[in-house]
């Protein structure tokens, strides 16, 4: 039996071997429990199949931009489907508080800001899958991509980002309360967000005042304009500016009180 | 630390919650290098929390320890790097093998890469998972995931081990592989155990000192044998062949120590002198022609002496409190 | 039948009990119909400014009776998640124990269903009312309604009951969902039926939801239509799903 090492005399291991570490764990859970990402993949398109389908009408509304309805509607699954990267990458990490499995990685030297980044590894892999199938899935249904081959790249570009910004909001949601249950009773308010925006209509051609008032303020509409913007118009840069702007500013706060989170439920001496 | 100086040392340490009592309520306590130390106690005594000050995870509101010479405040870092822990949840992922769990947490310990894959295989051996090695853990028994708890402790090489109730839901055969292996590891490597548990055999049959806790406070410390041996001596219970006998045989016992009877008519009475007294005792009943239906030796067990230091037998004397900070 | 009677009452009571005393139960099963009220009528009103559209209460009614219907079929699905978490908790097993009429539990899941959902029928209509919408049906239309709200209703729990009894554990909740969510959305959710194109009109001719949603529609406007129909099929739908919930409940009694 070879000696043991010495406790001791370890060094601190990289930072980024760390976060190489965890994001290669969360990785192989999400590659490993494949069949939880059916449903998050089948949902949105099967309510953008239902929509893009039943409110085929609406482009007869005057102001409707003159594309096909699921032209208007493809845009929706790639903010559907970052709400449930939010849900299952706050959910995995409540798994890990509840279970104590945090506390085993709190007593290894692995820094707060690697686990975290390690911990969100595996969202943006399933956020990469998501957001070509659904580009794939609306091509071949017949959308086509006004802003090109190119257009197209920016689109999964941007929709990974804003996945990305929502699992730091289910990473913070994890680390602040620290339960499965608590992360799953935030997902309806997150998916009534999208409803409260410009998802359905263009905020134009939005009718009751209230509701054009709550989706100007929504950033979820804003999220939505900028994909839609290279689906159905091209090359908008107002709309990918606010678009990528929106996105880059939910990143910067979920992950920032992400962090703060993680220091406060990462108690250490 | 030297090897003169205690491995675990600590000075009035105190927990309080925001809403409730202390946890733990001013304790102080010091483990010698390669001793098991067996922290025994009912559920919500205070023995978790201990635990979880000692390795860090939890900030005490007072007093002081140390942990392989590191101060648990302002040394954290080398306290960790001292120390294995085997919580009271197992905490596995049931989704990772077992190589996997462990090449994890060589990685995260700084182990070089090359020693990695060799360290996870030799621990894999020690605690008998070599076959389970690479199946998720989800399938494992109960047995098997404290064995891999205890491997998971140990990647690094520590010196002192936390264990925290790990045997509890196990069957007898689990149970009795992992003492064997806890005190092969003190034995064989001078490993020092800190080990808290609620089962009076397990302190008994591990642990070469024991401190008893209860809300909060150590009632009692010493050895197992010094234990038993301050709150009394050894008891005989006789239960005679005939149900009317009763009388005479108290009377008959009554020179040897205090007689207690019972409904049953059995008559127990103590032997001051010890175990080699019950000769004497069968002597005495042979004498006066006493015919018995049985005849048995009780030992003071620790669950005695919790009940003379508290008034409440151990066992079934824990209430069901979560010793996490809320 | 005494029997089955207080053991229905009995899981009935637990059901709506622990629904009121625990917001985390409460609120969503509220709120979320109550945005969807508000995320449909209020986000798609132009829809009505389509040609053809012509129903006559306005956007919010039409809407209206589809978030009525949807929260009596959720309402039903919601039940199924609590029946699995008692499966996954056990308190599944100790209600198999106890009761001497175990058909009883059924019934009582598909009460407390019921009772669950009449309260949030109440506040969606309240809320409907305030925002506007116009109801041209009278007394009958109105009873005629919460009569298919309640089938709707009933028919979900059952089937969300038998799923859970099947599957004994909540990793079941996507499986009793969307079964209910996809028929309720084949159905003429947005425009009338006669404005839908496509495979969706194909769909929605022959989806039982059809009728039903436009039953409602009609009586909110006084004008019922396929009334007879949608009650029969719902009524239809609740042997069936009894049957299905039967054979659940039959093979976690063989589980044990």
């Amino acid at each position: 039996m070879s000696a043991s090492p010495s406790a001791v005399a370890l060094a601190p291991p990289h930072l980024f071997e760390q976060v190489g570490a965890v994001a290669r764990r969360s990785v192989m859970r999400t590659v490993r429990q494949r069949g939880l990402l059916v449903f998050p993949l089948l949902f949105p398109l099967i309510l953008f199949a239902i929509n893009g389908s039943a409110l085929g009408a609406a482009r007869k509304i005057r102001g409707f931009p003159p594309v096909s309805y699921r032209d208007f509607a493809l845009a929706v699954p790639f903010i559907q489907g970052a709400l449930f990267v939010a849900v299952s990458t706050g959910t995995d990490l409540a798994r890990d508080i509840e279970s104590g499995f945090f506390d085993r990685l709190a007593l290894t030297p692995l820094r707060g800001s690697a686990l975290l980044a390690g911990q969100l590894g595996g969202s943006v892999v399933v956020a990469c899958v998501q957001s070509v199938v659904y580009l794939a899935v609306g091509v071949a249904s017949g959308v086509g991509i006004a802003s090109g081959f190119g257009g197209a790249l920016v689109l999964l570009v941007l929709s990974i980002l804003i996945a990305f910004g929502f699992a730091g909001l289910g990473a913070l949601l994890a680390l602040r309360f620290g339960t499965g249950e608590a992360v799953q009773g935030f997902f309806p308010l997150l998916f009534v967000t999208v409803f409260l925006s410009s998802s359905s209509l263009p905020r134009n051609l939005i009718q009751i005042s209230w509701f054009h008032e709550v989706a100007t303020y929504n950033p979820v509409s804003y999220l939505i304009e900028g994909i839609r913007s290279l689906i159905i118009t091209g090359w908008d840069a107002q709309a990918l500016a606010l678009g990528f702007g929106f996105a880059l500013l939910l990143c910067v706060l979920t992950l920032g009180f992400a962090g703060t989170a993680m220091k406060n439920r990462l108690v250490r001496t | 630390m030297n090897s003169s100086s205690p491995a675990i040392e600590v000075e009035q340490l105190v927990r309080e919650f925001r809403k409730g009592p202390r946890a733990v309520d001013g304790i102080d306590l010091a483990v010698s290098p390669g001793e098991i130390y067996g922290f025994l106690g009912p559920n919500g005594a205070g023995k978790s929390t201990t635990v979880l000050m000692l390795t860090t995870l939890l900030p005490p509101t007072s007093g002081r320890a140390r942990v392989g010479g590191y101060d648990i405040l302002r040394q954290g870092s080398q306290v960790r790097a001292s120390i294995g822990a085997a919580l009271q949840e197992a905490a596995l992922d049931a989704i990772l093998t077992g190589r996997e769990h462990l090449m994890l947490q060589a990685t995260l310990q700084g182990m070089p890469k090359a020693d990695r894959t060799r360290r996870a295989q030799n621990l894999l051996e020690r605690v008998g998972l070599t076959e389970a090695a690479d199946r998720r853990v989800g399938g494992y028994s109960g047995g098997m995931k404290r064995r891999l708890d205890l491997a998971l402790a140990l990647v690094h090489g520590p010196r002192i081990l936390f264990l925290d109730e790990p045997t509890t839901g196990l069957d007898l055969q689990s149970r009795s592989a992992l003492w064997e292996e806890v005190a092969r590891l003190a034995k064989e490597e001078g490993m020092t155990v800190f080990l808290t548990t609620q089962y009076l055999e397990e302190a008994d049959a591990l642990a070469d000192r024991v401190g008893i806790i209860d809300h909060g406070k150590i009632v009692a410390e010493g050895t197992p044998t010094q234990l038993k041996e301050e709150i009394g001596s050894p008891t005989v219970e006789v239960v005679p062949a005939d149900a009317g006998a009763g009388d005479a045989l108290a009377e008959r016992l009554a020179s040897f120590g205090q007689l207690a009877r019972n409904g049953r008519g059995a008559v127990t009475v103590q032997l001051p002198g010890g175990e080699s007294q019950l000769a004497e005792v069968v002597r005495v009943l042979d004498q006066a022609h006493l015919k018995v239906a049985s005849l048995q030796l009780h030992q003071p067990s620790l669950d005695d002496v919790f009940l003379a230091k508290t008034g409440r037998k151990l066992e079934g004397a824990g209430e069901d409190q979560d010793e996490r900070q809320p | 039948m005494r029997r089955f009677v207080y053991v229905a009452k009995g899981v009935a009571w637990r059901s709506v009990h622990n629904t009121l005393v625990s917001p985390a139960i409460l609120l969503p099963s509220l709120i979320f119909p109550l945005f969807f009220l508000a995320a449909f009528a209020g986000g798609l009103s132009r829809i009505s400014d389509i040609p053809n559209f012509d129903y006559k209460p306005g956007y919010t009614a039409f809407q209206f009776a589809f978030v009525f219907l949807q929260s009596a079929a959720f309402g039903g699905v919601f039940t199924g998640f609590a029946v699995a978490r008692d499966f996954d908790s056990g308190f599944a097993r100790r209600l198999l124990l106890t009761a001497p009429r175990r058909s009883g539990i059924i019934a009582g899941y598909a009460l407390g269903a019921l009772g669950r959902w009449l309260i949030t029928a109440v506040v969606i209509t309240i809320a409907a009312l305030a925002a506007g919408m116009n109801v041209s049906g009278g007394g009958i239309e109105i009873v005629g309604l919460i009569g298919l709200g309640i089938m709707m209703n009933l028919g979900s729990a059952l089937w969300a009951c038998g799923v859970a009894m099947f599957l004994r554990t909540e990793q079941a909740g996507a499986l009793i969902q969307m079964p209910v969510f996809i028929v309720l959305f084949l159905a003429p959710v947005y425009v009338p039926l006669r404005l839908l194109t496509g495979w969706v009109h194909a769909v929605a001719r022959l989806n039982p939801a059809t009728a039903t949603l436009e039953a409602a529609r009609g009586l909110i406007a006084g004008s019922p239509t396929k009334v007879a129909l949608s009650f029969a099929l719902l009524a239809g739908g609740a042997v069936l799903t009894a049957l299905w919930a039967r054979r659940g409940l039959a093979s976690a009694e063989r589980a044990g």
